[in-house]
């Protein structure tokens, strides 16, 4: 039944921005960190009479940065406009966004395959893409734009002297925010999840926001359609005739379900020989369901114009070549220097670049040129090196220390390793009972007793010989 | 007697024949504060016995501050003066109620805002308060500047003190029948599509309606986002100098502000202006034009001429659609600006709305809406462009040109707050603001039945400077501006 029909998702991600200030007044942006609602507030960011926006230069650039590092063209003339709508936590009756002329359009995103499991994924891609430079088969996710816009206040439902009642907060409202659309390209929960893996990374990288899914400084939208195999598009503008979006996704793995949901449920409904509605819905993670919020008849008409307070934006072809040159090595091309320079493999490499500050951190400690990087990077993956408390030069003190052959002698070892296995009965019966886990348990016991300076290698040796 | 004696008696003269402290200039008043000639104390004073016998016929505040705290004020002003106090040090002054001011009421004339106190003060009102000038009342207007008469409003129609069966025109109506009857010294006001020019001509006052961006809008209340503009209003061209030397400059609170560097405005008034080329666009002296309001601009330009200024007929052609781009742009925007007073803040709901406030928004938003957005927001913008190309070719031609503020004298109360289209097109001189342009409205004549009527020079973005040098030389051989309406006589 699935390969009848493609599912066709498309993925509108908002960003809070960690500037210091909000996007149009000079409050505070910490909406997290106060200690009571209400306090980072001025006329601005309340909306009251007579006040104006001015925009935040940071928040500007970081999104320019953003579009940049998603292989955006930045536009050379771009505008805000007013998005008007009503909504209690909406202070001025609009949004400043940008609709028809963003900050950045058309890009990409390349991101590794969803067809399998990853490992056996690279052999059978392999096979696939010969001739490719890379073993990978990574798939490109087309970018349709990167705009930014401020964040509304925030609603908190509430009883007070048993009236329920509706609070607002503005200790939010005008936090920049980025929004990032992307084509409707993504066929699977799956590549719909290494997509906003990939695109989390890269923001962290960039160092624009923390991105907390909980928090809610990144917030997710799918828009789902399914096409049916009879109608297959020839082109790539043929698409569904009707549209769902889902809100209210707090985490990747929610994302991933509620897509999967949703297709089932769109089969389910094509299958019966009807459309689904175009609609809004929620995900309740209670039930695993997706709930309709929205129909297409209450569609809103934002009556977009260009936003009058704030003259339009010009860049020269200079000022991209600076933002360009601020934006840090991305994890891709860390992944490639990598395997190219050090000789790590692809496995360690992707690991070693997860967060920025490890592969940071990794680069200063191969950089003294006294460990092998390959080492460095077992180090670091296996013994979860807490790269907050050990500095690079220390963790190569470290290293130098251990990796000088064993400081304690052979007749030692014995002594230490038979001590163990008096001492620890049970697990000695586990493991020749069968049990693997129960050896690793005695080498830990061994290394424990020698201050970690027996060999491990040896030590597993002699103790299985010894209780074979 | 001591000739040093003469001279003080010579230059109490002007005083002593007009009996009041505020017929005189801006200047005369300020040197005669630093020389002790009187105090803050005594101009204040004569203000509010004004106020107290005259205002009650005019309607001209919304908010009138306490008497004795004014007093006070002024007082300690005294105390304090030094010589090098800015110009405006001790003088009273009023603002129109759009600006926000910290501890008065903000209303903006309508009801929605009741009893609205702002948290902060708008940049020029605070720039004015820190010159040391002395708020001594807010001024009824239209509501959130939506009219050309003062009578759209929650707190009744501003009167015309040269006929207070009249209206004083709007929507800073308020600012000009106050200093028309000398209830202060200057005033602030703000000029969307001729706000300041059109109460000033019909009260016959001196109102200047600066270039887009050369004050900061911060904390004035929008009526077009896009057009508004805060701009002086006195007596005289010479007074706006002044004033607007200490409201102009860029606002980093106000990113449409300008950064451009703010010249000495009274530098070059006595400048002569023979050699100046005024431009008359032949569109403005044709069809609907007061043949009184007519002729009296003809005088005025003989006059210019008398000082050596060529007059040039030259050609506005788009003249017309006019009025057409500026509501559509203007109402558009002020749908959106007025979005915020949902009910959900300020205390009042919607149903506060006059009828024609509720009319711009409605217009706006429809003119906004998907699927009329082209043919009436974005045509407007395309006609706004073409606007802008069109007055900058007419003033390639010319140094400034001039033209009526008004197609008519000030009309009977009623007359357009009834008439909604005629309330529109009687904004056909002044609604040139898409294009950002400055003009100064003065005084140039009265008609028959003793009614002001005024004229004015449009110049070319950020020439303020000239058009108060233009303006100044013409009030140096004229005294239309110096008449006061008899109802302060009595």
């Amino acid at each position: 039944m699935v390969n009848k029909y493609i599912p066709i998702i498309g993925l509108e991600i908002h960003v809070e921005l960690k500037t210091v200030s909000k996007m149009f007044c000079g409050c505070k942006n910490d909406p997290f960190g106060a200690q009571q609602p209400n306090i980072y507030t001025c006329p601005v960011c309340l909306g009251l009479p007579g006040a104006l926006p001015v925009p935040n230069r940071k928040a500007v650039e970081w999104c320019l940065k953003m579009g940049l590092a998603l292989n955006c063209q930045i536009p050379l003339f771009s505008k805000f406009d007013r998005k008007n709508y009503f909504y209690p936590d909406l202070p001025k009756g609009y949004q400043i966004s940008q609709y028809d002329q963003p900050f950045a359009v058309k890009g990409s995103l390349v991101i590794p395959s969803a067809v399998e499991g990853s490992l056996r994924l690279n052999r059978s891609s392999n096979k696939l893409r010969d001739s490719s430079a890379s073993p990978q088969n990574d798939e490109s996710i087309g970018i349709t734009r990167v705009h930014l816009e401020e964040d509304t206040g925030k609603l908190l439902h509430a009883e007070i002297a048993g009236k329920k009642v509706t609070l607002i907060d503005f200790n939010r409202s005008g936090v920049p925010l980025i929004e990032i659309v992307t084509e409707p390209e993504i066929r699977s929960s799956e590549q719909a999840r290494n997509f906003l893996k990939k695109l989390h990374q890269i923001i962290r990288y960039l160092g624009i926001s923390d991105a907390d899914m909980e928090k809610g400084s990144m917030r997710l939208e799918p828009n789902i359609s399914v096409l049916s195999n009879d109608q297959r598009p020839t082109t790539k503008d043929q698409l569904p005739p009707y549209k769902v979006e889902i809100k209210n996704i707090n985490s990747f793995s929610f994302a991933k379900k509620a897509i999967d949901y949703e297709i089932d449920r769109q089969i389910e409904i094509l299958e019966s020989g009807k459309i689904p509605l175009q609609e809004t819905r929620g995900w309740d993670e209670k039930k695993q369901i997706t709930f309709s919020q929205r129909s297409k008849e209450e569609a809103q008409d934002y009556r977009y114009f260009p936003e009058p307070d704030i003259p339009p934006i010009r860049w020269t072809p200079e000022d991209i070549k600076r933002l360009k040159n601020l934006i840090p090595e991305l994890p891709d091309k860390k992944v490639d220097r990598f395997i190219k320079d050090y000789q790590l493999s692809k496995e360690d490499s992707l690991r070693i670049t997860e967060k920025k500050e490890i592969a940071d951190y990794f680069d200063q400690v191969v950089k003294f040129k006294k460990i092998p990087p390959k080492t460095v990077a077992n180090w670091i993956i296996n013994k979860k090196v807490d790269i907050a408390k050990v500095s690079p030069q220390d963790l190569i003190k470290l290293i130098s220390a251990k990796t000088q052959t064993a400081v304690i002698s052979e007749k030692e070892l014995e002594v230490v390793i038979d001590k163990v296995i008096t001492a620890n009965p049970k697990p000695v019966a586990d493991y020749q009972s069968g049990k693997q886990t129960a050896l690793m348990f005695l080498v830990g016991q061994v290394m424990r007793h020698t201050q970690g300076q027996a060999n491990p290698h040896t030590t597993r040796q002699i103790l299985k010989k010894k209780i074979k | 007697m001591p000739r040093k004696h003469i001279k003080a008696i010579l230059k109490l003269m002007p005083y002593l024949k007009n009996k009041m402290l505020i017929d005189k200039s801006l200047t005369e008043l300020a040197s005669g504060l630093i020389n002790k000639e009187f105090s803050s104390e005594e101009i204040v004073k004569e203000c509010f016995d004004k106020i107290e016998k005259i205002n009650s016929k005019l309607n001209a505040f919304t908010t009138v501050l306490d008497k004795d705290e004014v007093i006070k004020k002024a007082r300690e002003k005294d105390n304090k003066r030094t010589e090098n106090n800015n110009s405006l040090y001790g003088l009273p002054f009023i603002i129109k109620d759009s600006y926000n001011t910290r501890g008065f009421p903000t209303t903006v004339a309508s009801n929605v805002l009741k009893n609205y106190i702002s948290p902060y003060d708008a940049t020029v009102y605070s720039r004015i308060l820190n010159a040391g000038a002395i708020l001594i009342a807010k001024t009824n207007m239209d509501a959130w500047g939506h009219g050309a008469s003062s009578e759209n409003n929650d707190y009744g129609p501003v009167r015309n003190p040269w006929d207070t069966s009249r209206v004083a025109g709007g929507s800073s109506g308020g600012n000009a029948a106050a200093i028309s009857s000398r209830m202060t010294t200057f005033g602030i006001g703000e000029d969307t599509g001729g706000s300041i020019r059109n109460p000033s001509s019909w009260c016959n006052i001196t109102g200047l309606k600066v270039t887009y961006g050369r004050t900061s809008r911060y904390g004035c209340v929008p009526y077009v986002s896009s057009f508004d503009t805060m701009g002086p209003m006195a007596k005289s061209a010479e007074d706006c100098a002044l004033i607007l030397q200490t409201m102009a400059g860029q606002d980093p609170l106000d990113a449409t502000s300008s950064p451009k560097a703010v010249p000495d405005y009274s530098k070059n008034l006595q400048n002569r202006i023979s050699g100046l080329v005024l431009g008359m666009p032949k569109e403005c002296y044709a069809k609907g034009l007061d043949p009184e309001i007519k002729s009296s601009i003809e005088k005025a330009a003989e006059q210019f001429q008398q000082l050596g200024v060529k007059i040039k007929e030259i050609s506005i052609p788009l003249l017309d659609y006019g009025v057409a781009v500026y509501y559509l742009i203007g109402t558009s925007e002020t749908s959106s600006n007025l979005a915020r007073y949902d009910a959900v803040r300020y205390g009042q709901d919607r149903s506060n709305f006059t009828k024609e406030t509720i009319r711009r928004i409605m217009l706006g938003t429809y003119a906004l809406s998907a699927g009329y957005y082209d043919a009436y927001y974005r045509k407007a913008q395309k006609g706004r462009t073409l606007f802008i190309k069109e007055y900058n070719k007419a003033l390639s031609e010319c140094d400034a040109i001039l033209m009526p503020v008004e197609p008519m004298v000030a009309t009977k109360i009623g007359e357009l707050i009834n008439d909604p289209i005629q309330n529109m097109l009687a904004d056909i001189y002044t609604c040139q603001t898409p294009t950002g342009l400055p003009s100064l409205a003065l005084p140039c004549g009265f008609n028959q039945s003793g009614m002001p009527i005024g004229m004015q020079l449009i110049g070319k973005m950020f020439t303020e400077e000239k058009l108060l040098n233009i303006g100044h030389q013409y009030q140096q051989m004229t005294d239309w501006h110096k008449r006061k309406p008899p109802l302060i006589e009595k």
